[in-house]
């Protein structure tokens, strides 16, 4: 069933602003569910882009709001392959850590339930140019996408 | 994101819809802190919520935080499957009092 089409890697550039996550997350949903991948699946995978896109307006771009992102999720039958990449001063990965939640407060949930969500995440830099680049490995159930 | 407050059997009910995320959670959370700086029990309507992020959940926490501190009631209803979800990755279903309906959430503490 899975035609070339449906396999093509999902490729978006976007200004780093609030304001755009909602475009972001419709055009990545609808991907999802042309490689048919199931809802919870989709969206634990929505969520975790959603927020390391948060991550870079708030802690790499610190709410500037000139910067971009760039997304890129690829499916390759197995597993899907996500990188978020901004062009933002380099981000120190170690400073990037999913807190305790035994104390219960507010803030820096985000990058805990991206671990959550994700098998693999990596923070390190890009292979060129400045920025900082985010690669997060989902794997996926057998016969669960296209390609399977 | 769209909100309403309406009052039912002494509750006070902040229903959401649509997407609480980055862009919605201040307006999210400037609501829910004036509800509850009010002292009254207030039921945090999620029924038509499809999508809740970080930002959304910590202004429950916040709001939570402060009614907890103010001695009055604060709980959750009707979060869908995806909202509950996140909840649970957050392990905040054993924090919060999270309701299967409005109605019920209504009946254990009007």
């Amino acid at each position: 069933m899975a035609g070339p089409e449906v396999v093509t890697p999902l490729e978006l550039r976007f200004p780093a602003r609030p304001d755009e996550l909602r475009g972001m997350r419709d055009a990545l949903r609808e991907r999802l569910r042309a490689w048919r991948l199931d809802e919870e699946c989709a969206s634990d995978v929505v969520m975790a882009v959603d927020e390391a896109c948060q991550n870079v307006i708030r802690h790499a771009y610190r709410g500037e709001p000139d910067g971009f992102i760039e997304l890129e999720v690829r499916c390759t039958g197995d597993e899907l392959q996500i990188a978020v990449r901004d062009f933002a001063p380099p981000v120190d990965p170690a400073r990037i850590r999913p807190r305790s939640l035994d104390e219960v407060r507010p803030g820096g949930l985000g990058t805990h339930l991206i671990r959550s969500a994700m098998d693999h995440t990596e923070l390190g830099k890009p292979p060129s140019g400045p920025g900082n680049l985010l690669r997060m490995v989902k794997k996926l159930a057998r016969g669960g996408a296209a390609g399977t | 994101m769209k909100h309403s407050v309406t009052e039912e059997r002494g509750v006070v009910v902040v229903a959401f819809a649509g997407e609480v995320d980055l862009e919605h959670s201040p307006k999210a959370r400037e609501v829910l802190l004036d509800q509850v700086g009010r002292r009254r029990r207030v039921l945090v309507d999620l029924s038509n919520v499809d999508y809740i992020d970080s930002s959304g959940i910590a202004s429950l926490v916040e709001a939570f935080q402060k009614a907890k501190k103010a001695g009055t009631g604060f709980a959750l209803a009707a979060p869908n499957p995806a909202a509950l979800r996140v909840l649970e990755l957050a392990r905040l279903d054993r924090v919060f009092q999270i309701f299967a309906t409005v109605e019920e959430g209504l009946d254990a503490g009007g």
